[in-house]
């Protein structure tokens, strides 16, 4: 019941996404978040939209599933296209009742921003869907490495958060578990009123805080028996290393940026307002 | 009284990439006051079956009567299901949540709506039925050991007084004494009451010394549904699929094999004692 959620987890496929170095795909992550907000028109939108059909197809994650992730975005998403349909006061009024009004920017800064939410979450998903917890815990790692002159503790961040994204699915088994085990013993976690359910949520939680306490625990112990002693002199099993699969990846981010930034800005194409 | 499964299925993660089929095309009739072992290798879909048996999962395709009633009927009442068929999950004590053990215990009664006082009694029937000391009723279940923690939980799913009780590996990580106190205890209970019992295990020999019937489960699929002697007749085939007969039974075999006249039906070590007796007897 619990394990439905798909937004931020790995989805194993062979793909060239799933190959690549996860700094190229932070960067280009990083880049085509950026690139969202440098046009303003629809021609832009047009090649966005092409870019990441290709990166969606080239990544064999189905589109299905890419989907299903965005479903907790949903009230967000709402909230954001209410406010700015009509909170905006642009241009030519469209439609009008009582307190509610439509105008011309108000219609365009929602679709566009709605747009520009649901292509950021699938970019920032598919990195997700594409590189495992430890690539990416990796990746982060080795891009922040120069930080380390400045005493920032990179290796120790990055083991938090590797440990830290390790243990949301164990976490997530044991509460399904944990659940049903209540659930078997008659407890009744649906109805009722706040305060009912916010009580019946204590046979959950305190066995699930136990066990995340005795897991914690274990995994210290096991790290200190094999000798961890944090970041200094650790090699690596599969050190990154770029390869050429990796410039051109670099280098088609890149492109894309500057062309989408450039036919965004001079190629005029306009449909009705926007 | 009986519980019947037919043509169950069930998929986990259905339509993604993770697909797996636990549960393909199960019929099962498991009657009243009947004691139903039930052994496959880790994946072969043990624990999936249980959970239907009182509603936790729900099957993508069949049917699961209870007492002659389906189920997944609308307005099926899921809750009085759970009261009568009590399921202790693997390793229970990670369950425990309350202050002490004795205010756990009741937590299964309280929820059938049972006033104060007749909590408090079930609870203290269960808890000695598992054995449990009564210096530890007032103590935090966290401060027991392991074995001890295991009675506590199985105490609550017993306080409920289950029509059938499900257990899926009770004995795990236990030691051998513990292990043997704990399924004497269950087996104390079926004969006392009436109560169905469905044991879940890896061990032949625990399942052998207990079970009226085993049910052997292989990649979501009944393997063999059969009494004991019937089932381990066909150890070859167990070996195949990762699991093994009792010792008992490659002995008895051994020794056929060496001309010695004995019936290779024994299954627990008492029965082959006998045997080897009477043989050794009529030699005589």
């Amino acid at each position: 019941m619990i394990r439905d959620i798909t937004i931020g987890q790995y989805y194993p496929a062979k793909s060239i996404l799933h190959r690549l170095d996860p700094r190229v795909k932070l960067v280009s992550t990083l880049l085509y978040l950026i690139s969202l907000f440098l046009f303003r028109s629809i021609s832009g939108y047009i090649v966005a939209t092409l870019f990441l059909a290709g990166i969606i197809r080239a990544s064999k994650v189905p589109f299905r599933h890419i989907v299903k992730g965005l479903k907790p975005i949903i009230m967000l998403l709402m909230i954001t296209v209410f406010f700015n349909l009509f909170l905006t006061r642009d241009g030519e009024v469209l439609f009008h009742k009582w307190i509610f009004t439509i105008t011309e920017g108000g219609l365009r800064t929602a679709v566009y921003m709605a747009i520009r939410l649901i292509y950021l979450i699938i970019g920032s998903s598919l990195m997700t869907f594409t590189t495992t917890p430890n690539e990416l815990t990796d990746g982060i790692e080795k891009l922040l490495y120069p930080l380390n002159r400045i005493h920032v503790p990179v290796h120790e961040v990055a083991m938090m958060m590797s440990i830290a994204l390790r243990f949301i699915p164990i976490l997530l088994e044991e509460t399904d578990k944990i659940m049903k085990a209540q659930i078997a013993r008659g407890a009744d976690l649906e109805s009722g009123n706040m305060v009912q359910r916010v009580k019946s949520m204590i046979p959950i939680l305190v066995p699930l805080f136990v066990s995340a306490f005795r897991r914690a625990n274990d995994l210290a112990m096991a790290m200190e028996a094999r000798c961890y002693r944090g970041g200094e002199g650790r090699t690596k099993m599969k050190p990154l290393c770029y390869r050429t699969r990796d410039r051109i990846a670099y280098m088609v981010v890149i492109v894309y940026v500057i062309g989408v930034f450039l036919i965004g800005k001079y190629v005029p194409l306009r449909v009705w307002i926007f | 009284m009986s519980i019947r499964l037919e043509h169950l299925n069930y998929i986990y993660s259905s339509g993604t990439s993770y697909e797996k089929h636990a549960l393909k095309d199960i019929n099962l009739t498991i009657l009243h006051g009947e004691f139903v072992g039930i052994i496959g290798h880790t994946g072969s879909g043990k624990s999936t079956l249980i959970q239907h048996l009182n509603g936790l999962i729900r099957a993508g395709s069949g049917k699961l009567y209870y007492n002659d009633k389906n189920i997944y009927e609308d307005g099926y009442n899921m809750k009085e299901l759970r009261n009568q068929v009590g399921l202790v999950f693997q390793y229970p004590e990670h369950q425990l949540f309350e202050v002490d053990v004795i205010t756990d215990v009741c937590f299964g009664p309280k929820n059938q709506g049972l006033s104060p006082e007749e909590c408090r009694e079930r609870a203290l029937e269960a808890l000695k039925l598992v054995g449990l000391k009564e210096k530890y009723y007032e103590v935090s279940p966290f401060e027991l050991s392991g074995g001890q923690k295991r009675r506590a939980a199985i105490a609550g799913v017993l306080a409920m007084r289950p029509k059938v009780l499900v257990l899926d590996e009770p004995t795990a990580g236990l030691d051998p004494k513990g292990r043997d106190d704990i399924l004497e205890q269950i087996a104390y209970l079926h004969k006392q009451t009436d109560m169905t019992v469905i044991l879940v295990s890896h061990s032949m020999e625990d399942i052998a010394r207990f079970a009226d019937r085993i049910i052997v489960m292989n990649h979501g699929e009944v393997m063999y549904n059969d009494e004991p002697k019937k089932v381990f007749a066909h150890y070859r085939e167990l070996e195949k699929v990762g699991l093994a007969a009792p010792q008992v039974t490659y002995m008895m075999h051994d020794l056929r094999e060496r001309g010695f006249a004995v019936d290779t039906e024994a299954t627990t070590v008492e029965e082959a004692a006998d045997e080897i007796m009477r043989v050794l007897e009529t030699k005589r």
